[in-house]
């Protein structure tokens, strides 16, 4: 059987983003050597709507960079299925910037590991930030969020999806029971 | 999704969901190429052997290059300095060279099937890196890349081979994958050159460069293989320059924005006149660039996971 349980709705999402930029601005002071890194491929709808919000506020824009960390995996030797590779494109330097990964769920951490071993490969950040929509527990790596859309304490036999209309057609976090 | 085989042999095997998968990871590895750190982790600790019993400049480096760039590390071994000189045949060296256990083996050979042979007796992922006559599939992907990369597809257009037909182990992979692909493949070269029965390949043959490049999209020159001189397949090369070379006389038949591609090595002044080779229409060195993205490519879907 399955059950699904929506957690979080257009305008709670909508809402968290706004917050999510202006706490973005706060820390960091502004715009300046300010960029923004999705990762493929949830992250890059969040990031691309964080850099709109970021810009209507402080009337600047922001570089954007995709970041594909399928190459940068920890499983492709040991998983049979060989995972589609996406792209990346940062056009960019990275050597003293301050970057922000977006990423829509924070789960065990090892994309996260993934996405800055591939970032220091792109350069010398100054630092990386991490902003995630979904925080939902169950590290199994030292990393947490700077930035969290909402904290969605979960059990392992729950998926947690975040669907964007980007991709998915709405906007909305659902939980999903299998069992 | 996953390349469900153990080896790359030929494209003729290949069918058109493989070669897309093929395509489009390959156009994700262009841009590790553009990096200033053109390195990444994938294939670490992977050892690739570059098994080579012919000689090669730009799929051997390019073969290299692929794995190096994914973090693997390959060896190169060329029949000229290993012990083939002593009289050990390619079972004993692909034995040994399995004994020291890569995970993959790229080998060109002058006889066709020989990479076919190692596929059934070893275990690892065996790439065809040209087998005599026969295939040379890396080359045809990386056209195929070339292709859809500067025409945004391939089906519909008008491909003309001109050449040593019958010898190229390029041609035949390429009049595989292009007519697999959807486009209309014209093969033109003397008679000598053309091997009776390429009609039932799905081609059409023209005896003349003149009706075969005519409104052509994409004009393919071989390398005419100047060692078949003595062969008496064609009385000279000048004479051949003469009525089978792209030059600016007759490049104008084809549509306003072909492109135009060799396999290189290039014999300038003889298949292809110098001001072509280097002019706005060809696609070339393009073709040298995606070769090492189709690599990764192969490279990284041959390898790991545990079977």
């Amino acid at each position: 059987m399955e059950k699904k349980k929506i957690v979080m709705d257009a305008e709670g999402i909508d809402r968290s983003l706004t917050r999510i930029a202006y706490e973005i601005l706060e820390k960091n002071k502004g715009v300046e050597k300010l960029v923004l890194v999705g990762i493929q491929t949830g992250g890059v709808f969040l990031a691309e709507r964080l850099r709109r919000k970021i810009s209507e506020i402080e009337g600047r824009g922001i570089p954007l960079g995709i970041l594909d960390i399928t190459l940068y995996r920890d499983d492709l030797q040991t998983s049979h299925l060989k995972p589609r590779l996406g792209k990346t494109d940062i056009s960019f330097s990275l050597n003293d910037k301050k970057v922000v990964l977006v990423d829509d769920v924070l789960f065990t951490g090892r994309t996260i590991r993934a996405a800055m071993d591939a970032l220091i490969d792109f350069g010398r950040p100054r630092s990386i930030q991490l902003t995630v929509l979904i925080d939902r527990g169950h590290r199994e790596l030292p990393i947490r969020a700077d930035f969290v859309g909402k904290n969605l304490p979960s059990s392992l036999w729950e998926a947690v999806s975040v669907d964007l209309t980007e991709k998915n057609g709405r906007d909305e976090v659902v939980v999903v029971l299998n069992g | 999704m996953k390349l469900n085989r153990k080896d790359i042999l030929g494209i003729q095997e290949l069918s058109v969901e493989e070669i897309n998968l093929i395509l489009e990871t390959a156009d994700s590895f262009i841009e590790v190429s553009t990096r200033e750190i053109k390195k990444v982790p994938t294939l670490r600790g992977k050892t690739v052997i570059n098994l080579f019993y012919e000689a090669s400049t730009r799929t051997r480096t390019s073969f290299e290059i692929a794995g190096k760039r994914l973090g693997a590390d390959t060896i190169n071994i060329s029949a000229s300095t290993s012990s083939v000189v002593k009289g050990e045949t390619l079972i004993d060296t692909a034995r040994n060279l399995e004994a020291m256990n890569p995970d993959v083996i790229v080998i060109r050979h002058a006889a066709a099937g020989a990479p076919h042979m190692l596929a059934g007796l070893l275990r690892q992922s065996i790439i065809n890196a040209g087998d005599g006559a026969h295939e040379h599939p890396t080359q045809a992907l990386l056209d195929l890349m070339t292709i859809r990369a500067k025409k945004g597809g391939i089906a519909g257009l008008k491909v003309a081979i001109v050449g040593d037909i019958a010898h190229s182990r390029v041609a035949r992979s390429n009049i595989h994958g292009l007519t697999k692909m959807g486009a209309a493949v014209i093969v033109a070269g003397p008679a000598t050159m053309i091997p009776r029965g390429i009609e039932k390949m799905g081609v059409v043959v023209h005896t003349q460069i003149e009706e075969a490049i005519r409104e052509a999209d994409i004009i393919m020159m071989l390398r005419i293989q100047t060692e078949r001189e003595q062969q008496n397949i064609f009385p000279s090369l000048r004479e051949y320059a003469q009525y089978f070379s792209l030059n600016r006389g007759n490049i104008g038949l084809a549509r306003k924005d072909v492109l135009i591609m060799h396999p290189g090595p290039m014999n300038r002044g003889v298949e292809i006149s110098p001001d072509i080779a280097d002019g706005p229409h060809s696609i070339i060195l393009d073709q040298v660039t995606n070769g090492v993205a189709v690599r990764m490519a192969l490279l990284y879907l041959l390898t790991g996971g545990v079977s």
